[in-house]
C-alpha cells in the first residue's frame, strides 16, 4: 500500500489482571478510503480504534506493546502532544452523545477548545461541518436551539459534525448507526462517500451488511486477533480464511 | 363460569395479605409522625413564643440593660460576618479539593487517606473543633478571639460536609461528557471547567449552602474562637471580637438572671428563620435546576 496513512506494528493490548485484549494486530490503514473493522463482540474493534486516538490513555491498569504511526510517526512517542492529536485523529462514538447547549455551541466546542475564537471563522466552521454531516438543511434554522431537542439520528450527524469542525485528517466512527433508523443511518453512510475524499475513515460497523456497504478495505476481527485483511471488497466476496467466511454467512455471531 | 359473573371473589389468604399491608403502612406513618412532630412542635413553640419580641428595634437596635433590652442588631451583623468569612474561606478549598478528588486523583494511597481524613473530620464533636482552633488560631498563630480565629474554625467545619456534596455532584456529571471533550481535543481542565463544572454547579451550590448551614448555627466553635458577650459596638476589622446569635442566644438563656422569656424566643426565632431560609434557598435551587438538567 503507498503511504499509508496510519500503520499498526504488532499491536498486542492487555489488563493487567492478565485479560488479552488485542493480539499482535499489523495492519495499514489506507489514506482516502473507508477501512472497515468488523467481527462479532469482543473481538477488540472498539479498543483498537481507541489506541488511535490515545483515547485509552484514560484508562488505567493496562499494558501495550506494540506501535502506531501516523504519517509515519510513533503517536506514543514521549513528546506528542495528545490533545493535538485527537484533534487530527477525531472520534465518533456508538450513542449520539450531544453536549449540553445549542446546536451551534456543540459544533464549535473543539475548534474553541483550540483557541479559535474569531466569529466569522466559527460560523464558517459550522456551516461547512454541519454540510459534510448532511446535516444542515435540517437545521439551518435552529441552531440557536438545545442540541437534544433533535432526534437520535440527527444527535449523532451532529456528532459527526462536531469532529469534524476540527477538520481532522482521521475520522474514526465506533458503530455509528447502531441506534438509528434506516433512513439516518443510509444518510450517515451516504456522507461516509463523501467524506473520505477529504479524510481517511476506519468505521467499526453494526452489522455484516453495513461493512459490506460502506467499505473500501476491510479486516476481520476475531477474539482480539486480526483474523484476515484485504483491500477492495475481496473479504466480503471471496473470503481467505474459514472464520471470516463462517462469520460472513452468518454461521455464528 | 366465571368469566361474564363480575371480579372474582377475594380468598382469605388475599385479605390478611391486604391486612398486613394496611397495618404495615399504619406503622410506618407513625414513625413519620414521631419524627415530624417534635419538630413541628418546637418551632412552633419558638414562632408562637417569639414573635412577641419581633420589632424593629429587636432586629436592628443596638442591646440596653444588660441584654434584657433593646436589640440584637450586633448578634445578627456578627453571625452574618461569620457565615460569610467562613463561606470566602471554605469554599476554594472545598470546591477545589473536590474537583481534585474527583477528576484528577488516582486510586492511589494518598488518595484514600484523604478520604478516610475526611470521613473521620465529618464525625469530630464542634467543640473539639472549637478547642483546635482555640490552640491553632487564637493562641498558636497568634490571631487572638477575632473574626478570623472563629472562620477559619468554622471553615475547617464545613470542609467534609461541602466537599462531599460537592465531589457527589461532580461524579454525577455523566462520564460520556468527560470523554466527547477529550475526543476533541480538549485538555482535562478544559472538560471540567467547560463542561463538567457547569453541569455539576447546582449540586455544588447545594452543597455550599449545606456546608455552611452546618456552622451557621454551631456555639461551640465560636465559643473559644471569637465571641463575645457584649460589645459596644459592632467589628470593624477581622480581627476584633464579634456577637453572634447561637453565643448570645445560650448567654441570655443560662447566664443572665431575669431575662424576659421573650427575648430568648426572639433570639432563637430569628436564628431559626436564618438557618430556615438558608435550607429553602438551597432546596429551590436544587429543584429549579433539577427540572433544567439536561441529562
Amino acid at each position: 500500500m503507498p503511504d499509508p496513512k496510519i500503520q499498526i506494528d504488532h499491536i498486542s493490548y492487555q489488563y493487567d489482571n492478565g485479560k488479552q485484549v488485542l493480539r499482535d494486530i499489523s495492519l495499514d490503514v489506507a489514506a482516502h478510503a473507508v477501512t472497515v473493522f468488523f467481527g462479532p463482540a469482543g473481538g477488540g474493534k472498539t479498543t483498537l480504534l481507541r489506541l488511535i486516538n490515545r483515547l485509552n490513555d484514560l484508562v488505567d491498569d493496562t499494558h501495550m506493546d506494540g506501535r502506531i504511526l501516523l504519517d509515519g510517526e510513533d503517536i506514543y512517542a514521549p513528546d506528542v502532544s495528545v490533545p493535538a492529536l485527537r484533534r487530527r485523529v477525531g472520534m465518533v462514538f456508538a450513542l449520539p452523545l450531544a453536549l449540553p447547549g445549542t446546536i451551534r455551541e456543540n459544533v464549535v466546542y473543539g475548534p474553541k477548545l483550540a483557541g479559535q475564537n474569531d466569529r466569522v471563522r466559527l460560523e464558517e466552521i459550522v456551516v461547512r461541518s454541519l454540510r459534510q454531516a448532511a446535516l444542515w438543511d435540517e437545521v439551518k434554522d435552529r441552531l440557536d436551539h438545545p442540541a437534544l431537542s433533535l432526534s437520535g439520528g440527527q444527535q449523532q450527524r451532529l456528532c459527526i459534525a462536531r469532529s469534524l469542525a476540527l477538520e481532522p485528517e482521521v475520522l474514526l466512527l465506533d458503530e455509528p448507526t447502531s441506534g438509528l433508523d434506516p433512513i439516518s443511518t443510509a444518510k450517515v453512510e451516504d456522507s461516509l462517500s463523501q467524506l473520505k475524499q477529504n479524510y481517511t475513515i476506519i468505521i467499526v460497523p453494526h452489522s455484516v451488511q453495513q461493512a459490506a456497504r460502506v467499505a473500501d478495505h476491510a479486516a476481520f476481527f476475531l477474539m482480539g486477533e486480526l483474523v484476515e485483511y484485504q483491500a477492495g471488497d475481496g473479504l466480503f466476496t471471496a473470503p481467505r480464511d474459514q472464520r471470516t467466511e463462517d462469520y460472513i454467512t452468518g454461521r455464528y455471531g | 363460569m366465571a368469566a361474564i359473573a363480575g371480579p372474582k371473589p377475594v380468598s382469605a389468604d388475599t385479605k390478611r395479605r391486604y391486612l398486613v399491608q394496611r397495618v404495615g403502612f399504619a406503622l410506618l406513618t407513625v414513625a413519620a409522625l414521631v419524627v415530624v412532630l417534635p419538630i413541628l412542635y418546637v418551632i412552633g413553640s419558638i414562632v408562637v413564643q417569639g414573635i412577641a419580641a419581633i420589632n424593629w428595634e429587636f432586629l436592628f437596635g443596638m442591646p440596653r440593660d444588660g441584654m434584657k433590652a433593646g436589640g440584637i442588631w450586633p448578634a445578627i451583623v456578627g453571625t452574618i460576618v461569620l457565615t460569610i468569612s467562613t463561606a470566602v474561606i471554605s469554599i476554594p478549598i472545598g470546591v477545589g479539593g473536590a474537583i481534585y478528588l474527583s477528576e484528577y486523583a488516582r486510586d492511589t494511597k494518598l488518595t484514600r487517606s484523604i478520604r478516610l481524613a475526611l470521613v473521620n473530620l465529618a464525625g469530630i464533636p464542634s467543640v473539639v473543633y472549637g478547642l483546635f482552633g482555640l490552640g491553632m488560631f487564637v493562641i498558636f498563630l497568634g490571631f487572638g478571639t477575632s473574626i478570623v480565629a472563629g472562620a477559619l474554625t468554622l471553615a475547617i467545619m464545613t470542609l467534609p460536609v461541602m466537599i462531599s456534596a460537592a465531589e457527589e455532584a461532580l461524579r454525577a456529571v455523566p462520564m460520556e461528557f468527560r470523554t466527547v471533550s477529550a475526543s476533541l481535543g480538549g485538555t482535562r481542565w478544559q472538560g471540567v471547567s467547560r463542561i463538567v463544572l457547569p453541569q455539576a454547579l447546582p449540586g455544588i451550590i447545594t452543597g455550599v449552602i449545606l456546608g455552611l448551614l452546618r456552622v451557621m448555627g454551631e456555639t461551640a466553635p465560636i465559643l473559644f474562637t471569637v465571641a463575645a458577650f457584649y460589645l459596644p459596638r459592632l467589628p470593624t476589622s477581622p480581627l476584633d471580637q464579634t456577637m453572634a446569635l447561637p453565643y448570645h442566644l445560650y448567654v441570655i438563656s443560662t447566664q443572665v438572671p431575669g431575662m424576659p422569656p421573650k427575648m430568648q424566643y426572639g433570639t432563637a426565632l430569628v436564628l431559626l428563620v436564618f438557618v430556615l431560609s438558608l435550607n429553602l434557598l438551597a432546596t429551590l435551587i436544587r429543584s429549579y435546576f433539577r427540572r433544567r438538567r439536561q441529562w
